[in-house]
């Protein structure tokens, strides 16, 4: 420490590298020097790329290939407690969930757009891995961070780190996924077994008496929704059912569609833990978030070859044909029971809470 | 799971179902009411309610211990949430049952520390790591909960705690099911009395009630073979003209239940009249802290006894909740009252009879072949 008063109008003689501290000052989102340290030593390394490293005051991006489509353009802001999670952590969503929305409209997602928001008092290496989690989701769903922005705010304000990303994507010709297409006769395939995201956050909140190897799906959706349109299928609708579960999303589509849904109990793949602690605590899987996990409606005669199509890749590996569109409840959804029953299924009402006993 | 999931095995749930279309009669009505609310969701939610006989009717009851909780308890709730220097803590779904004014999300929202926890014992944690605050656990159930709330006062006693208190509004089955059977125009023949209660408490209590009032009491689970066989015991019952107490639901439920947690509920707890939502006071259906156990008694400690609450006049819930009415009989229902804008109790629970018509069957042929 430099403490002579000759030096004292030259701050240069004192630098205060990123390095000295080893948790998040309210400085380094001052604009000043801490906050290019922090850049400089954390965030432009671990996503670098050249359109980044130009650091302007905004990315200049080029298309490539002539865009003969729309560009998609999706935003998202990322909440979640704890940081980290089993499966994922705030840094690795923030990335798949704006790559999913753009996937979900047809999408090739390439560009992501970063605003960090921190809480004084994050610890530097918490940082630095969500940032370095980032970059692992964005490697595999093949888009780049281009332009970002940080900000710090008093302990207290913030609870640890928020991410809202950006993200643009191009859509080739001819994809068009708007609810409006779907039809009476769709076949509605699953992904994959729904719930695992709420259920592995829940539980590492610590407050659930939960024991649980549990892990989020938290997982780019990109290359599945290629490896769909490559069939040549015609994919009328599809969703990623975030927020809400699967019973939000397929409301959401019978209601803009007026299309009538029905499901079968049965055929929704759910893992057996999950199952378990939707029993324990009282939870409808069908409820529960997910982060790696889409619906699609697509027209009865290409429904095997997308199916195979999906369970070629990882991310759809245990994809599973759950229902069908009807004419049975126009603008509803609803389930067939394993004992043949029919009830309808209802959007979630606002937070999941588990029932007393 | 595999031990549950042969509980919901499609093929004994059809047999067991083709057994009770063979042996319902056409010259009779079959009406019983499961007590549970875990019962009604399990009947709606596996679609069984469909597909029972014409001739039987359930009547869904009034086991739901969030809908049967008095307006006053929640307003209570809510006076004493506000304070400052209060943790309030509570399961998780009070927090969105409504009082005179407000539920306990909006009083998080406007700053009071509420918190759910998954059992009390969670909230005497939370008052041990918090000696200059006040925590206070919302302890409400039927004789299910009685145990482990009982073992949180206990377990603050003995560790001291100066700042832990509860505000208890507990109810027991038997005094409610009195109330039933004596209210006028009454239609219930027969029970399926409520597995998980009976699994704390056995089923001793019930034989009185069965011989004064001849109603078959069968002690029935929440899986659906445990239903459609509780559904078809209670049949042959009614066929034959017995009124017993029987256990179709053996795998867990013993006659004497489980002494020991009996021992601590009596310990703490001592029987009372009570208040139910929507239904009004019921003698002996209540459990009240015993004098010993006063200072844990948060509506002393806050001062909040003389809060009293008028409920609404527009929900209709405590018709429903002794079986008058079913939930799309309200006006309100799917309209005014809804899971995110509910009137009442038995719109908010997972366990209420509004909130399961209103998430498997809202569809009117769903609903009016369930009645």
């Amino acid at each position: 420490m430099n403490t002579d008063p000759a030096n004292a109008a030259f701050p240069k003689a004192c630098p205060t590298p990123l390095l000295h501290h080893d948790r998040i000052v309210l400085g380094h989102g001052s604009g000043g020097r801490l906050t290019a340290s922090l850049i400089e030593h954390l965030f432009q390394p671990l996503l670098s790329n050249p359109t980044l490293d130009r650091a302007d005051d905004s990315a200049l991006i080029t298309c490539g290939s002539p865009v003969s489509g729309a560009l998609a353009v999706s935003t998202d802001a990322h909440v979640v407690s704890p940081l980290v999670f089993p499966g994922g952590d705030i840094g690795r969503l923030a990335i798949c969930g704006t790559v999913n929305d753009l996937a979900m409209v047809g999408a090739q997602p390439r560009w992501i757009a970063a605003a960090f928001i921190i809480e004084e008092g994050l610890a530097i290496e918490t940082l630095r891995t969500i940032v370095r989690s980032m970059r692992t989701a964005a490697d595999e769903a093949g888009v780049q961070v281009i332009a970002g922005d940080t900000k710090v705010a008093q302990r207290g304000k913030v609870d640890g780190l928020y991410i809202t990303t950006t993200g643009v994507g191009v859509v080739p010709s001819g994809r068009d996924t708007h609810a409006s297409n779907i039809r009476t006769g769709d076949a509605v395939l699953l992904s994959g077994p729904i719930g695992n995201h709420a259920i592995a956050v829940l539980a590492a909140r610590g407050d659930l008496a939960l024991q649980t190897d549990i892990r989020s799906d938290t997982a780019p959706l990109n290359q599945l929704v290629e490896a769909m349109f490559e069939t040549g299928a015609e994919i009328h609708a599809m969703r990623d059912p975030t927020r809400g579960g699967l019973a939000a999303s397929l409301n959401e589509l019978a209601t803009s569609s007026r299309a009538s849904i029905t499901v079968d109990e049965e055929a929704i793949p759910i893992d057996p833990d999950v199952a378990a602690a939707c029993e324990i605590l009282g939870f409808d899987p069908l409820h529960l978030a997910n982060e790696g996990k889409l619906v699609a409606f697509v027209p009865e005669r290409d429904a095997e070859s997308v199916l195979a199509a999906m369970r070629s890749v990882a991310q759809g590996a245990g994809a599973r044909r759950i229902g069908v569109v009807d004419d049975a409840t126009p603008g509803r959804v609803a389930i067939r029971t394993p004992l043949g029953a029919t009830r309808l299924v209802d959007m979630p009402a606002g937070e999941l809470l588990p029932r007393i006993c | 799971m595999k031990h549950l999931t042969e509980y919901r095995d499609a093929h004994i749930v059809r047999r067991v179902l083709a057994d009770i279309t063979r042996e319902t009669r056409d010259d009779r009505d079959y009406v019983m009411m499961e007590v549970c609310g875990g019962q009604t969701h399990s009947f709606v939610r596996s679609g069984i309610d469909r597909l029972l006989p014409e001739r039987v009717t359930l009547v869904h009851g009034p086991g739901c211990p969030v809908c049967v909780t008095p307006l006053e308890t929640v307003d209570r709730a809510l006076a004493i949430a506000q304070r400052p220097g209060v943790i309030f803590t509570s399961y998780g779904d009070m927090l969105r049952v409504p009082g005179t004014s407000g539920d306990l999300f909006s009083v998080r929202a406007q700053g009071g520390d509420v918190r759910v926890v998954y059992s009390p014992l969670d909230a005497v944690k939370i008052a041990a790591e918090n000696p200059d605050k006040q925590v206070v656990f919302l302890a409400i159930g039927f004789e299910t909960t009685a145990p482990a709330n009982a073992m949180s006062v206990v377990q603050a006693k003995r560790l001291g705690l100066k700042n832990y208190s509860v505000l208890v509004s507990h109810s027991c089955v038997p005094g409610a099911m009195r109330a039933i059977l004596t209210s006028p125009g009454n239609r219930v023949q027969a029970f399926l009395a409520a597995g998980h209660v009976c699994a704390v408490m056995g089923f001793w209590e019930y034989h009185p009630l069965a011989e004064e009032f001849k109603v078959p009491i069968v002690v029935t689970g929440f899986e659906p073979v445990d239903l459609v066989r509780g559904v078809l015991a209670t049949i042959r019952q009614l066929n034959e003209g017995r009124a017993e107490v029987e256990n179709a639901y053996a795998r867990v439920v013993s006659e004497p239940g489980s002494e020991e947690a009996q021992k601590l509920i009596n310990e703490v707890f001592e029987l009372g009249a009570r208040a139910w939502r929507g239904i009004g006071e019921i003698p002996d259906s209540g459990l009240h802290l015993r004098d010993a156990y006063a200072e844990f008694d948060a509506t002393r400690r806050f001062d909040v006894g003389h809060v009293r609450s008028v409920e609404s006049t527009r929900c209709i819930s405590g018709e429903i909740l002794q079986g008058r009415k079913k939930p799309h009989e309200c006006p309100a229902f799917g309209t005014e009252c809804t899971p995110d804008h509910p009137l009442g109790a038995t719109m908010v629970s997972n366990e209420g009879a509004c909130a399961a018509y209103y998430r498997y069957a809202q569809d009117v042929e769903g609903a009016e072949r369930a009645s």
